[in-house]
Order: C-alpha cells, then structure tokens, then sequence
C-alpha cells in the first residue's frame, strides 16, 4: 500500500487500544443519509515505474535555443546548484515557519532575500513575497488605496500593462468601489501616452501603474513619468522585471522621490517556467507603509542568551490574527521559490545578473537588427527595448508560427487576440539563452 | 538611447563563490525541521509524506522548462495530465466542474466565495449581502467574504459537542444571506453531524454552501462534500495531496463546484473534444469569476498533485481517510490515557482531535506553548496550538496516514515525559526549547525594532 | 488582579475616560485590557481633528500576538493626541492611566458621559470575564 506503513498487527493493536473492532467503526458518526463515496470513474492506483513511464511518454519536447516566448515567463538559465539545494528535504518539506526555534533555516533565507530584493529595487523594505507578480499588483493596488490620503479611488491602468494582469486586476478588485481607468500607449513608441497623463487632474486618482519594461518589451520613461504623477498626488505602482532592474534604474530612484510601491513577477530569478507556476510575486515599500504590507515579513531578534535568531513579524496584521479586518487574506508565502531566488541572487550576484540582463540585452538588438533586414518584416515600436520586442509581418502570423513549429521553433506570442489593433504582429522574447545559431536560424525561416 | 535610464551604481549584492554558497544554505538547511526529518503532527495542515517520484518527474526537462504559453497542439499530453486532474477531484469531491488555477487555499477560497456572489447578482439578488461563518473557523473565511464585499455573521459553535448551534442558524438565516462557510470536519476536529440540516436550511432560505477543504484528509475516499449539500469548495494540493510546503509556499488551491456554480469557476480550464484538449478561456465560459492567476495556475504543483492521485488511484484513495483516521483516534486515547484531557471526548476524532492543556495549566502553570517548545528539544515539531480560539490552551493534533505506529508510540512517550515534567519541574518546561539552534525569540523587540534587511553574520 | 481607579469613567470595551476640569476628556486603554493584549509594539494613533460619533474605531493598539481596536467612547473631536506612543508603545503597559494616554477628545455632547460606566460596573464585568 503506497505511503501506507501499518501492518497488520499495527492495526489490530491499535483497534483494541481504542475500543473498536474495525475502522469502520471510527466513521459511525456520520449519518447514512451521506453516502459512502464509491469513486467509480477514479482510476485504480499505478506503480511508480507504470506512472514513471506514462508520465514522461505525455512530457512535452524540450530543446535549448527553441523557445522565443516570453509575455510574462522568461527562460533564463539556472545553475545546477540552485534546485540541488532549494529540493534538499529540510527546505522542501519545511513548514510555514509559525514555530522560529525550528525554523532557523527558512527563516534567515527569507530574510536574506527580503534584504536582496530591496536592495535591487532600491525601496527600503520587502516583504516575504506574494503567489505571482499579478496578485502583487493587486494587492499593490489595495496598499495603495490604504495608505492615499486625497480619498480619490481611480487608477489609471496602462494598456501596455501585461493583459492577464489586467485580468487579475479586474476579477479580484471586482467587489471594491474604485475605477480602473485605461492609459493608452503610443503607437509609435510603444510607450505610454504622457499627454493622457499630463491631462489628468491633480487628486483626481489614487495611484497610476508604471511598467519597467512594459509589456510591448519597451523601455519606459520612467523620471518623466514619476514626477509628473506625483505633481498630480497620485502615488507609483511599480511593476518591474527584475533582471532588467540589474541594467536599468530600479524603482526606489525613479524621479525625484522613487517610486511608492513596487511589485512584479520573480519568476526570472532562479524558477523555472515549469508551465506556468508557481512563481512567485515580490512586493517593496517605504518603512514609514510597513504595516500596511500584506503577506508575510521576517525580522531579525535574539533570543534570551544573546543569539541572533529570525522570526515572522508583524503577524498581527494577517488574517489568522485580524481576521476580517486583515490587509489581506493571503496565507501562504512562496518559500520555496523565494529560497530559488535567493541562492540564484547569491550565486550570480550583481555582477553576475548585470551580465544576464546586459546578454538579454544584446541577443534581442541583433535579432532586432537581423529581422529589420527581411522583407516583409517591421519592427513595431520604435523606443528601445529591453529583451523583447514586437514585429509585424505581411505574411499572415499563423502561417509564420507554422514554419517556425516545423524547425522546432516557438516563434512568439501573438499580439492580436489581445490588442485587435495589432493584427499579423508577433511578441519575440530573447534572452541570455540563445546563440547567435538561434536567432540566424529564427531569421532564416522568415525570410 | 537608454544611458539615461541605466543603473548607476550596480546593487550591493555581492557574488558569492559556489563553495561558499553550497556551505552556507546547506547550513542553513540543517537548522530546519522538515517532514523529512522530523515528526509534524500540526493539526489542520495534514504534513503528510511528500512522494519523491512526484518530485523527479515535475523535474525533468520537458516540464520544467515549459513554457506557459506553448500552444496546446504541442503539450496535449500536458493538457491531459491537468484535464485528468480535474476529473479526478471532481470524483473525489462529488462535484460537477474544477478549476485547477487558485494558486493557493486562500486563493481558491476567494474564488469559491466570489462564485457565490456571482450567482446572486446573476439573479439580481443584489440584497445577499451576508456571508455566515462559524465562530471556530478560520481566519482566511471572514477575510475572503470581505474581500468580495460581504458581512460577516458569526454562528456560534457548541464548544461543550463541536457542533454548530442549529437554533442560533436557523435565526440567523434570512433574506440577506448569500451563503454559510463550513469545515467538515470542522476546526474542532470533530464531524459537523447535523450537515444535511444545515445545507436544508441555507438552501431553503435561498443560500449556498461553500466548503473549506482544509480537513479533506479526514474524508477523503470516504464521503464527499458534494453529496453532502455543499455547493462549492476548494482544495489545498499541499495538504491533502502531498505537495511540498516549501518552507510556507508554494501552495495550490483547486476549486470545484457543483451544478449550481460551476458556470462561474475561474478559468482556463481544461476541456476535451474529439481533436484533442483545449484551454477553456472566457470566451468558452462567459459567466466565469475570471482570471486569477497570470497564467494556469500553479502548473508544478499540480503535475506533483496529479501524479499523487495516479499512484494513490481509487483504492488508496480511499485507505487516506481510513488510516488518517485510525492515526488521530489512536493518539487521542493513548494521549487520554497519560493524563492528557481531549476537548471531545465523547467524539469521534476525525483526521486531528484537541487536547486542551487547561486543566494542566490551573495545576502546574504548564501551557500549551510551553508543550510545544518542549517537544522540540525531542525532535517532534509542535502541533498547532491557539487554534481554534475557543478552546483554551488548546493543541490541534493531526498524525496523517503517512506516520507509522512506532512514530506516534514514540510521541506519546514524548508526551508522558512532559507531563511528567510538568508536574516535577514546571519551570524546565517553561525555559524549552534547549536543543534548538536557537530559544525562545524575544518577538516583541523584533515587531518593535523591526530589523527585515541587513547582512547576516555568516 | 487589575487596577481600577475610581475617579475615571469606563467602557465595555475597556476604554477609560478622565474628564477634565475644561471638559474635555482624556482616552486610553484599561489595565485589565494591556494585560489581555501583551507587550504592545505599535499604537495607530487617530488623525489631529477627527470627528467621531460613540463606538466608532478610534485607533488600533497592536502587541505580538492581536491587534485591538480601540472604540471613541463618546462623539466629539479629537484635539490632542500622546505622540509619545509612536516611539514607546510599551507606555500603554507601564502606565495606562498616565502616560499611556491615546487622546483628548472635545465632547459634542457632555450628556453622553453620563451613559458610560464607573468603576464598581467595569470591575463587575471584568470579573464575569473570567
């Protein structure tokens, strides 16, 4: 019996030490009128080889140099060393660290990336982290209602802000009395449309949302953007990537006064793209906002011998302790990703992610560079990117995702069902990843 | 184009050799308790074995590196392993529909009260604005049904029989209620026997049933939250199915749902027509609560849920509740037996049961806290203690099926020391942990000082 | 066993009340109600010039473990608050009656007082507490 280790006598000692004659017995408090489960349509259970075989027989292909998807998830090389460590059992199978004493490791982890992600985004405070650059946001965006003072409840939304992102937005922000008010982006640059900020009313939204890159793959103006919002008393919602954050001015020095609030995927930091989770969320405040910071927060203390020691703080504003009037319902944190960033943080360092970001940098100019050259080919937005950039082609999209399918290729994320606006146009991601064989072969097929 | 926008200085993250690194978070390792290496019999957690095999697979490289966004004619077998899931809880839980995408419990608690809310304001029910929860429950219900706009009523639970107090229900029902949120077992780990009369009386005044699936682990294979009334719950993949808790994440959240709301579930979803499996997007399910989650859910933790199920299949299934079961009641009595004073005797235990430390308390000043930093210095991690609020110096233990008798024979002696030790030497007690890499923490100098960045000593 | 002065005024939900000689009137949290609470590490303290009508949530009192809101015993505004207790929270320990003092608020309307309790009442419900 898989995972079950009681044998026979194990099971007659302990029917008698309670009381009973079978473990039927220990249900007799739940009525017939519930009936037994028969779970006829549940299939019967599989040894580990037969399981082991089916399961790697419905794996999909893998191949380095194949994947020119990015829209939200980005494949970054990861060193071995990182998951050797993150799946040793005392991290893996390690609890919520509610009980400090027994906790030691979990917890300094956490801290240590609570220190690294501020520091890479320049704001003073992280918190444990949240389940996905999205919920971030959201919870991003009920901080920031929490802590605005001017009793304005708009927030301007950039339309170049990732589109499941806005979906997220919207489900969850459903049942609060706010606007969601769309920023148009430049059809030109790429970038968001500053005379739409520029006419906005001073007090009249709560907080606008800046993307660093935007979802097009294009580099903001960022010191523009974040003074002309705070003239107008709104506060900065940040959502960044964070490799492009080791290359690019991070949040926390944005104009004048940094950003207010800032969140985004961590999933480039050491988590595989894995088919779509679990990543998770990362979310930075001022000190002076700590208590109102959802999720989870490790602090440092002693214990009564002098011993430095770590513990979950500030629990009385969750939800196992506040209850309704919690900032936020979220439980969990994501502890075991968190711990992946930390050791990919460590191993690379600044330097090292500098490197990954300048690399990711430099793929997508020469593929830019190569794919301007074929006819038949535009490259959209003419602002600078950062590792992804959209094309437009005559050819009909579907026919080019084909040919790309064919040479093993995944070729980008089609644009149109999102923004009808862009039709035959493609969203191509390349990072530290690729060779220049790669984007030669990518350039091949669409000539 | 860009020097203007580029980061000056780098950040202060230095890189660290290989060496260094390995030494460093092995250590760090080393000062956790882990299922693996220790016993973990907190309640309402369900801290079973996390089978290995689900780990390698979810490892190789045809998994690991997808990405979300491949199109379904090239991950059909992907496809399938979500779309198998999804029949495989809807089977277990007696549900019609599942969404697979709340990234965690809360997530998919969210979403099950969000479904419900949906379901009034489709019938221009717009007056529903209550949501009931039982006084016991847990913190995460009164703050979902907030978040999606609700009040909250509280029912008051019996804390002398662990049932809910049915005329207390029955008062409190009325026009405004949108819905009531139960555990079945409940927080106080003891069936909610009068559940028929419960999802009777919501349904007739026009409510739904929304089930925390917390406490799944108690009934699984045995009795299904659809068949007993309930309209729409969630899961947790982390307790239930094993998957790995991280360190406090990633968890995973499925919600199922029954006729009435399963046109409102989260999506995608995964569908099947005769050319193969296919996302279910907004377009194919119009009514849906939305999106919840960037992409799918959390695809990694499902892969390890789903492969779990395949080797557990309907048999095995079934044996969790029978042994998870055996596990709790075996305790509570050998428990009892030392001294120990049960919060229910006369019940049942489910998959957990509560040992109030109260009357050991009044005796020798020993608390439930003090217990549990005791238990440490034998290697067993504490239960859960203070929950649920209304039992006083209460521990909410949960054995699971995965733990051997010679385990749970070895905690009961571990027990026995400690009340032992309680009544000879009370202030040794108070003074625990002592093995640990480091005691009692002073936690309120941390929430006043609030030091959550620096560089560590290493 | 907890401190209960006899010339202050009380609430169920373990406010205190001293009224002043310019009628006005001093707020804080009981003994019995720091004891419950613990160590307090943080006190959100109400805006300069809130108004507020009776039972409405004034300020939150967090320690370790809970996090309390702390209710207006009567309607008026607030005129003066114990900046003190940003810096040390653990005043409302110490000295509750003293310097653990939250605010001074201007009554709206002095009859309201007269609904509150007085020392032998409060006593009596802390005791039932038990």
């Amino acid at each position: 019996m898989p995972f079950i280790p009681h044998t026979e006598n194990d099971i007659a000692d302990m029917l008698a030490a309670i009381g009973v004659s079978k473990i039927d017995d220990l249900f007799d408090e739940i009525r017939s009128e519930i009936p037994v489960a028969t779970l006829n349509h549940m299939p019967e259970g599989m040894c580990e080889s037969d399981m082991t075989r089916l399961l790697t027989e419905r794996m999909p292909d893998f191949k380095w140099g194949s994947c020119f998807i990015g829209a939200g998830s980005y494949e970054h090389f990861i060193p071995a060393a990182v998951w050797d460590i993150v799946t040793r059992g005392e991290f893996y199978t390690a609890y919520t660290p509610y009980q400090p004493e027994a906790s030691q490791g979990t917890l300094e982890v956490i801290y240590e990336y609570q220190s690294m992600m501020a520091e890479l985004m320049a704001m003073e405070v992280s918190n444990a982290s949240l389940y996905d650059g999205a919920s971030a946001m959201v919870e991003a965006v009920l901080m920031a209602l929490r802590i605005q003072k001017n009793n304005a409840h708009k927030i301007l939304v950039p339309k170049n802000l990732h589109p499941h992102y806005r979906d997220v937005l919207k489900s969850i922000l459903n049942y609060h009395p706010f606007e969601l008010i769309e920023w148009d982006y430049d059809k030109k640059s790429g970038r968001v449309d500053v005379t739409q900020l520029q006419k906005i009313n001073k007090d009249e939204f709560a907080a606008v949302i800046v993307t660093q890159p935007n979802f097009f793959g294009v580099i903001e103006e960022t010191d523009t953007l974040t003074q002309l919002i705070h003239e107008k008393n709104a506060l900065i919602i940040a959502v960044v990537n964070p490799i492009a954050m080791a290359l690019l001015n991070p949040p926390g020095k944005w104009g004048n006064h940094g950003a207010d609030i800032v969140c985004g995927e961590g999933q480039p930091l050491g988590v595989p793209m894995a088919g779509g989770g679990p990543y998770f969320g990362f979310l930075c405040c001022r000190k002076k906002d700590i208590r109102q910071l959802p999720g989870r927060i490790v602090g440092r203390t002693h214990d009564a011998q002098g011993r430095q020691g770590f513990v979950l703080t500030l629990q009385a504003r969750e939800q196992h302790i506040r209850r309704a009037k919690a900032t936020s319902n979220i439980c969990t944190n994501q502890g075991l990703l968190v711990t992946a960033a930390t050791i990919y943080m460590r191993l690379l360092g600044a330097k090292g992610l500098h490197e990954v970001a300048k690399k990711c940098l430099e793929n997508t100019e020469k593929l830019k560079k190569l794919l301007s050259a074929v006819n038949g080919v535009k490259i959209l937005f003419d602002a600078p990117t950062f590792h992804e950039f959209a094309i437009q082609c005559e050819k009909p999209i579907e026919d080019i995702i084909v040919a790309m399918k064919k040479n093993h290729l995944q070729a980008g994320f089609v644009l149109k069902n999102n923004y009808p606006e862009l039709q035959n146009s493609l969203l191509v991601c390349v990072t530290e990843t690729k060779r220049d064989k790669d984007l030669e072969k990518y350039q091949g097929i669409l000539q | 184009m860009i020097n203007h926008l580029l980061r000056q200085p780098l950040p202060n993250i230095p890189t660290t050799s290989e060496l260094d690194v390995i030494r460093h978070f092995t250590r760090l390792s080393q000062k956790n308790f882990s299922i693996e290496t220790n016993f973990y019999p907190l309640g309402s957690c369900t801290m079973k074995y996390n089978p290995r095999s689900a780990k390698a697979i979810a490892s190789l490289p045809g998994y690991f590196h997808l990405h979300p966004l491949t199109d379904s004619a090239d991950m059909q077998g992907h496809l399938e392993n979500y779309f198998e899931l999804q029949n495989m809880i809807a089977e277990l839980t007696g549900m019609s529909a599942v969404s697979l995408t709340p990234m965690a419990g809360a997530q998919g608690e969210f979403a099950g009260v969000a479904m419900i809310s949906a379901y009034h304001r489709d019938r221009h029910d717009f007056d529903r604005t209550e949501m009931l929860i039982p006084d016991a429950a847990h913190g995460t219900n009164p703050a979902s049904a907030r978040m999606c706009g609700f009040t909250v009523k509280e029912i008051p639970t019996c804390t002398k029989t662990g049932d809910i107090d049915l005329d207390a229900l029955q008062k409190a029902v009325g026009p405004k209620t949108a819905g009531i949120m139960l555990t079945n077992p409940s927080t106080f780990g003891v069936f909610e026997r009068e559940i028929k009369k419960i999802a009777e009386i919501i349904h007739q005044a026009g409510g739904l049933l929304y089930y925390d699936g917390a406490n799944l682990n108690a009934i699984l294979g045995r009795v299904r939250p659809g068949d007993m009334g309930f309209d729409v719950m969630h899961l947790n993949c982390h307790k239930t199915f094993a998957t790995p808790h991280g360190g406090g994440g990633p968890g995973s959240g499925p919600v199922a749902a029954g006729a009435r709301l399963k046109e409102y579930l989260p999506t995608p979803m995964v569908g099947k027509n005769n050319d193969g499996y296919f996302w279910l997007t907004q377009k194919e399910c119009p009514k849906s609560i939305g999106r919840l989650s960037c992409f799918m859910g959390n695809a990694g933790v499902l892969l390890r849920a789903h492969i779990y199920l395949r080797l557990l299949g309907k048999s095995g299934a079934k044996r969790v509740s029978q042994f998870a079961t055996l596990n709790a009641n075996y305790l509570m009595k050998q428990l009892e037996k030392i001294g120990y004073t049960a919060a229910f005797p006369k019940r049942r235990a489910s998959h957990e049961f509560i040992i109030t430390a109260k009357p050991l308390t009044q005796k020798t000043g020993v608390t439930a806290l003090d217990i549990a930093k005791r238990l440490l210095d034998f290697g067993i991690y504490a239960p859960t203690i203070y929950f649920p609020l209304l039992i006083p110096e209460c521990l909410l233990i949960e054995p699971t099926e995965t733990e051997s008798k010679k385990t749970l024979d070895r905690f009961v002696e571990v027990m026995k020391i400690i009340y032992n030790e309680a009544h000879t030497d009370a202030a040794k007690l108070k003074g625990a942990p002592y093995t640990t890499p480091v005691g009692r923490l002073d936690e309120v100098k941390a929430a006043r000082e609030l030091d959550v960045r620096g560089v560590t000593d290493e | 066993m907890s401190d209960t002065p006899r010339d202050l005024h009380y609430t169920e939900s373990h406010e205190w009340v001293r009224i002043e000689n310019d009628d006005t009137v001093l707020v804080g949290v009981t003994d019995h109600a720091q004891h419950q609470l613990g160590d307090l590490v943080f006190v959100e303290l109400p805006d300069m010039h809130l108004t507020l009508e009776k039972g409405d949530e004034m300020s939150v009192v967090e320690s370790v473990k809970t996090a309390a809101d702390v209710y207006s015993p009567i309607s008026g505004t607030v005129i003066e608050i114990n900046n003190q207790l940003s810096e040390q929270p653990d005043l409302i320990n110490q000295d509750p009656y003293g310097r653990g003092w939250i605010c001074r608020i201007k009554p709206d309307n002095l009859e309201e007082l007269d609904e509150l309790l007085d020392a032998d009442n409060y006593e009596k419900i802390i005791s039932e507490e038990h």
